[in-house]
């Protein structure tokens, strides 16, 4: 493994405790300015083809109780950052908050405080959560498909590991650091690779051999993925040149997961470039496919029918497409999940459903 | 038919006994119904003997003590140690409807009509077919008489049955004893309430209560000075009636209608009365005896259109503002208020007689917050617990807007709800009651608006309170910010670059941007002073026993970017006297103290203090700061002065 080298992260984390020091020698109140992490605040980057921060910031300043504390957790954590560096060690989102607890005045009290610091440090530093030595506890999701991987494993040694033939039905389980220092793809023999968000019908895929009859990778996406197993679809496209498409059950959070994979998520739009596929597709479950294939459904609660609402105003539901869709299911007021296919057969998804979208978004020749 | 004749009718037409007349009239003189009975017993009496020592100028030592018989009997014992009523008196006084030495006075008592006591024994007797006991001691060196009586209710005669001289410790004092059928399950709660409030109005008597399971409830004694006696007045030409006026002149010493006002009226000068007897159309040496109902009218008339000063309020004996807040403050101990605050109006007149508001709010601690508020009403010193709907007090608090002061009120008229406790004392040479049952004070407008007034200063007390809380909290998240996190970001920073930390005062004055302003109370019990005899043998007299002082420290701190200077006002209570000041205050009255602060240079402090004598530990509790000659808003912890 080739060692990497941190000195740019150091100075990076540098700069901030320099402004704060600076703030203070010049009598003014300490402050830092970092892009605002929302909806309203997030562009689309014609040249990378993703949603990026925009260029609304939020100080964050010792005139308030509250801005104060954040400005002594962000001291501590940069430090403790620099700290890990130090000793070459690293630690998980999860270690850090418990390890924060020794912080006296800048302890977190919950550990979303902690992981949200975690991402205002990357976006601030333009460093990713890897180079801070920090890991997320979520593993990535399984891989099932005519693909060769190249792993570095623990021992330090290279092993290729095929994700049919050397994996069980539970597939290859994607690590949470795929860059190519980890990974790397030796050979692909599949025509598109299919994300889907539940284990039971990625199960049911795997079952009826989809990857082989359809020439397709099958990656499971565990509900809202993980970086890594983002970052892994992002490659898989640039790399390899496999088409996308998402497979999602039929409901605004679906929709999300889309986005994030597709667009950018808005917590981590300062990495989407990095992150997203923009060039990915929805393959379904559509609205349009409720009352195309008379699925069971289920009535849209009060909250489901708010993220709808929401949706219709973020930027990245801006197309003709997603808003036809979202305004049909707030019509017809229904939700249904991708297993609701079952209505027709327990290989009417494999036969049937998949090979029509398929070929309808022209992934499938006719 | 045949008619009937008046010879005829006059065979029926009969003195209505007193017992009869009790009987009808039993709801309005508070004996309604069992539960009623009992507590308008335990009132009579007490009354009876707070009024009996207060005239005699003894602290008042009262024991109540309820026994329950069979049934709903109930045997009622109430004692004091007042000057004890003479032999000859006591079958008038305890066994004769109205009769008294108060009715005729005009100045501030508690009871006034007479039906009093003796209402108690005529309602036992008329019960429970059993007749009171009443011990009665005037003098240390004479032996008590007891007495047991009836009241012949065809006469309102009393007999006495039994009489005896007896042996009692008490030096003097009154004992009764009197059976009646009360409600004492339903009637325990209204009891307890009643002599808790008669302790709150009345802090320089002891009340010691003996349930009849034995529990013993003692309201102490938190003032050892008894109120100013009030003085008699003479009647205030505003509020005489025209049949007292004919009366009056019937039985004057004076000859001539001049002299006849000047003497029998308070408030007529000369002036007055030569202004009055011209506008009624009369001649001042007119001989009053002689005048004609139609000149006795049209002199009725004139007093009214003629400008007569207000009667003079020495016959009214308010609580007062300290002995309130103490008092309130002596009861709500387990509720923990977060403060108490008081206001006292002005002595003011209706139709001629004067009157004098007092109120008193508990807010906060552990009373109960989504309640309405609790309001103790008193009517010279006495609690009124019944009719609360259809009293002026009720009706005043009502129609302020509460909700400006932090509690709530929906629509913004009614009862306020919140955790707050109201105390309104109205006291008055007559007070318009709605009934001869005492529980309700009549609607006159004057009363109301006084009480409004008097609510409204509390109510903005209340408020600026919340607000300089609020503000408080604000400043010292600030404080907190300055005094603990920043230095550790400096720090932090520092330690990371490996940089010496940063200089903080400049930020720190910037962050905070105020003047600073923080007090704190302590009180210190100073020992009995020497009682020095003099030459002459006489020792010196003391005011108080022991004695407290009270130090106020307040800590001014400059937290602007610039130097400050200001004057700063501490208000003292009236009745303190002021002792060590530092610095040297510019101005020292009765009301407060005036300092002329020297310039305050930025992120320095300055200290204040001041001591008070003559007050009791916890009758100042609070500083109350202003600020003259800088922005208000600059200062966290005083408001701005308004002059004096």
């Amino acid at each position: 493994m080739v060692k990497k080298d941190y000195s740019d992260v150091i100075s990076k984390i540098d700069m901030i405790a320099l402004k704060i020091y600076n703030d203070f020698l010049k009598t003014e109140v300490p402050s830092i300015d970092l892009p605002t992490r929302t909806k309203a605040n997030i562009r689309f980057d014609e040249k990378l083809n993703v949603w990026k921060y925009g260029n609304n910031t939020t100080q964050r300043n010792a005139k308030s109780l509250d801005g104060a504390y954040m400005l002594l957790r962000t001291m501590y954590m940069a430090d403790f950052i620099k700290e890990m560096i130090r000793v070459n060690k690293s630690s998980t989102l999860r270690e850090m908050y418990y390890i924060s607890e020794g912080w006296d005045l800048a302890k977190f009290h919950s550990q979303q405080e902690s992981n949200l610091l975690a991402e205002d440090l990357e976006v601030i530093t333009k460093c990713m959560r890897e180079d801070f030595k920090l890991r997320p506890e979520e593993d990535g999701a399984r891989v099932i498909g005519n693909l060769t991987i190249e792993e570095v494993t623990r021992n330090n040694t290279k092993k290729k590991i095929h994700c049919q033939d050397d994996v069980g039905d539970a597939g290859y389980s994607i690590p949470y650091n795929v860059e190519p220092e980890k990974i790397t793809f030796k050979s692909v023999d599949a025509d598109f690779a299919i994300a889907i968000e539940t284990g039971g019908m990625f199960d049911r895929l795997v079952e009826n051999g989809f990857d082989t009859t359809h020439r397709a990778i099958l990656v499971h996406l565990k509900g809202q993925p993980a970086r890594s197993t983002r970052r892994f679809i992002k490659r898989l496209n640039t790399e390899l040149n496999i088409p996308i498409v998402v497979f999602t059950d039929c409901d605004p959070w679906s929709y999300r997961i889309f986005a994030s994979i597709a667009y950018g998520a808005i917590k981590t739009a300062h990495i989407s470039e990095y992150l997203a596929t923009p060039s990915s597709q929805f393959l379904g479950v559509t609205p349009s496919d409720i009352e195309n294939y008379d699925l069971p459904t289920d009535n849209l609660t009060k909250e489901d029918i708010n993220a709808l609402k929401s949706e219709l105003t973020d930027p990245r539901f801006q197309d003709s497409f997603w808003k036809g869709e979202i305004k049909l299911q707030l019509k017809i007021g229904k939700k249904s999940e991708q297993q609701a296919l079952a209505k027709y057969g327990l290989d009417y998804v494999t036969d049937t459903y998949l090979p029509e979208k398929l070929t309808e978004m022209g992934i499938l020749k006719k | 038919m045949a008619t009937v004749t008046a010879l005829e009718l006059a065979k029926k037409q009969k003195e209505i006994s007193v017992a009869e007349f009790f009987e009808r009239n039993k709801h309005i003189l508070g004996f309604g119904n069992q539960t009623r009975a009992l507590v308008t017993s335990v009132k009579e009496g007490v009354d009876n003997s707070l009024d009996a020592c207060e005239e005699a100028n003894i602290l008042p030592d009262i024991y109540v003590e309820i026994q329950n018989g069979e049934d709903s009997e109930c045997k009622l014992i109430i004692e004091d140690n007042g000057p004890g009523v003479v032999k000859k008196q006591i079958p008038h006084i305890f066994g004769r409807l109205l009769y008294g030495s108060r009715f005729h006075a005009i100045r501030q008592s508690r009871g006034q009509q007479g039906i009093g006591i003796s209402a108690v024994v005529l309602y036992g007797q008329l019960t429970t077919g059993k007749h009171a006991r009443i011990i009665s001691k005037i003098k240390p060196d004479r032996p008590a008489i007891m007495n047991e009586i009836a009241i012949d209710t065809n006469k309102n005669r009393a007999e006495v049955l039994n009489e005896d001289t007896i042996h009692w410790d008490k030096p003097t004092g009154t004992r009764i004893e009197v059976s009646i059928l009360g409600d004492f399950k339903r009637g325990k709660r209204f009891v307890y309430d009643y002599l808790q409030s008669t302790s709150i109005v009345n802090p320089h008597a002891q009340i010691i209560y003996r349930e009849p399971d034995g529990t013993e409830h003692v309201f102490e004694r938190i003032c050892e000075t008894l109120p100013r006696k009030p003085s008699e007045i003479k009647p205030h030409p505003y509020g005489v009636e025209l049949g007292t006026l004919i009366k009056m002149a019937k039985h004057t010493k004076a000859r001539q209608l001049n002299s006849f006002l000047k003497t029998e009226f308070s408030s007529m000068g000369d002036r007055t009365t030569n202004a009055v007897i011209e506008k009624a159309g009369l001649e001042k040496n007119l001989n009053p005896k002689t005048m004609t109902r139609d000149q006795f009218l049209a002199l009725h008339k004139a007093f009214k259109k003629v400008k007569i000063m207000a009667p003079s309020t020495d016959c009214l004996s308010p609580i007062g503002e300290t002995l309130i807040k103490r008092s309130l403050k002596h009861e709500t101990q387990e509720i923990s208020p977060e403060f108490i605050v008081t206001a006292s109006r002005p002595a003011s007149v209706y139709s001629g007689n004067p009157f004098q508001v007092e109120v008193g709010l508990v807010y906060g601690g552990k009373l109960p917050k989504d309640e309405p508020v609790k309001l103790l009403r008193f009517a010279n010193r006495v609690p009124l617990l019944y009719q609360q709907g259809g009293c002026v007090i009720t009706s005043a608090i009502s129609s302020i807007d509460w909700r400006r002061y932090g509690l709530n009120q929906p629509s913004g008229k009614g009862i306020p709800t919140g955790p707050a406790i109201f105390l309104a004392h109205v006291s008055s040479t007559l007070i318009p009651f709605t009934s001869e049952s005492k529980e309700a004070i009549a609607d006159v407008p004057e009363i109301e608006n006084e009480i409004k007034l008097a609510f409204r200063e509390c109510a903005r007390k209340v408020q600026q309170h919340i607000h300089k809380k609020v503000r408080r909290a604000k400043t010292r998240e600030k404080f907190d910010l300055i005094t603990r996190i920043l230095p550790e970001i400096a720090k932090k920073s520092a330690h990371m670059l490996n940089k010496p930390v940063p200089v903080l005062d400049p930020i720190i004055t910037k962050i905070m941007d105020v003047v600073w302003i923080e007090d704190a109370v302590e009180y210190e019990e100073v020992p009995r002073p020497m009682v020095q005899t003099t030459l002459t043998g006489e020792t010196e007299s003391m005011e108080k026993k022991g004695g407290t002082i009270t130090k106020s420290r307040i800590l001014v701190v400059n937290y602007k970017q610039t130097p400050q200077k200001f004057n700063l006002y501490a208000l003292i209570p009236e009745d303190a006297i002021v002792g060590t000041v530092t610095p040297k205050p510019s101005k020292v009255t009765d009301r407060f103290i005036k300092w002329n602060l020297d310039t305050i240079p930025s992120a320095s402090k300055v200290d204040v203090y001041f001591e008070l004598a003559g007050l009791e530990k916890g009758d100042f509790d609070e500083n109350e700061l202003y600020v003259e000659n800088i922005n208000p808003a600059y200062v966290i912890g005083a408001d701005k002065w308004e002059g004096d």
